[in-house]
């Protein structure tokens, strides 16, 4: 039986399988689109990570990508589309304006995307880097393994 | 040399509606009577001067002022190889004016958006509805007197 078989825990390694399959849906708007296509190209390549997989449907997809800004004429199609994704789902707001309005503070703008969907990872810069776009996403990776992980024939408590 | 042609000629075309001009940095610029404006541009459209193309359409708030706003038309004559500023005065009291949709198809647009952000009514317009802010957004945010951090927005938030 020598090496035949591995130990863990089902909340470790069910955290482990989804931290490196995540299926993206970009809901770009903005000019941090450009980092965002740099962070997923090949010269920073995002595929390293696990996040390769670009869903352009919300119901296929596990990760918001959140990229540019977001103004109040949008917000339902924002709201829409994050309640079309299938659980678990995680949200990075990618750039200044989607964290907290940026420079934009006016009438049409949302202050902070979260006043209207929840986000696991704030990721600032005017636009951010696609360095600081890995570094968002591993921030990310390591809240979902550490995170208690729910299933669908979980026991409740 | 053609500067000053252009608003000499506009004198003698329309004496008396002209109330103001300026020629600056090569920018000529009149100011005219609003109920004029339909004949004013018709007169530049036509030769010799062809001042053919819209280049904008845009408008001005003078809060506290009296005229309040202010039209700015930009024409630019291709064949003269010159640009034209037109400006005219709107009171608040009627904030109205002549639509100029019939003569250039860009202006229908440029005046929705001037319609959305100020409020102005354009008399003839085919189709005067809101172009950027969604149904059901009250007053217009571009006015200065506009609360600057007022935001309408469409679903609840979440704090």
């Amino acid at each position: 039986m020598k090496g035949n078989f591995i130990t863990t825990k089902f909340n470790y390694i069910l955290g482990w399988a989804r931290k490196f399959s995540l299926f993206h849906y970009p809901f770009v708007t903005a000019c941090c689109g450009m980092e965002y296509m740099s962070a997923a190209c090949a010269h920073f390549d995002i595929d390293r990570f696990g996040a390769g997989w670009t869903r352009f449907s919300p119901r296929q997809s596990d990760m918001m990508l959140v990229v540019g800004t977001i103004s109040h004429k949008l917000a339902p199609v924002l709201r829409t589309v994050y309640d079309q994704m299938t659980e678990p789902k995680w949200v990075i707001a990618f750039g200044t304006c989607t964290v907290s309005g940026g420079i934009y503070d006016n009438y049409a703008v949302v202050q902070g995307i979260d006043r209207i969907i929840p986000v696991d990872v704030y990721l600032p810069g005017c636009p951010p880097r696609p360095d600081t776009v890995l570094d968002a996403l591993i921030k990310l990776q390591e809240k979902i393994q550490s995170q208690e992980q729910d299933w669908r024939w979980k026991k409740r408590k | 040399m053609e500067k000053k042609k252009i608003i000499d000629e506009l004198k003698q075309a329309f004496p008396e509606k002209i109330k103001d001009t300026s020629s600056e940095f090569g920018d000529d610029a009149v100011t005219i009577d609003k109920d004029i404006l339909l004949d004013f541009v018709q007169f530049l459209r036509k030769k010799p001067h062809e001042y053919t193309m819209l280049l904008d359409l845009t408008c001005m708030d003078y809060l506290g002022k009296e005229p309040r706003f202010e039209m700015v038309y930009l024409l630019l004559s291709m064949t003269g190889k010159h640009r034209l500023k037109i400006k005219i005065p709107l009171p608040e009291k009627d904030a109205s004016i002549q639509s100029l949709a019939s003569i250039w198809k860009n202006a229908n647009w440029l005046e929705r958006e001037v319609y959305d952000m100020f409020g102005i009514r354009f008399i003839g317009h085919p189709d005067l509805r809101r172009l950027f802010m969604y149904d059901g957004f009250e007053g217009y945010p571009l006015r200065k007197d506009y609360p600057l951090r007022k935001c309408q927005p469409r679903i609840r938030l979440r704090k």
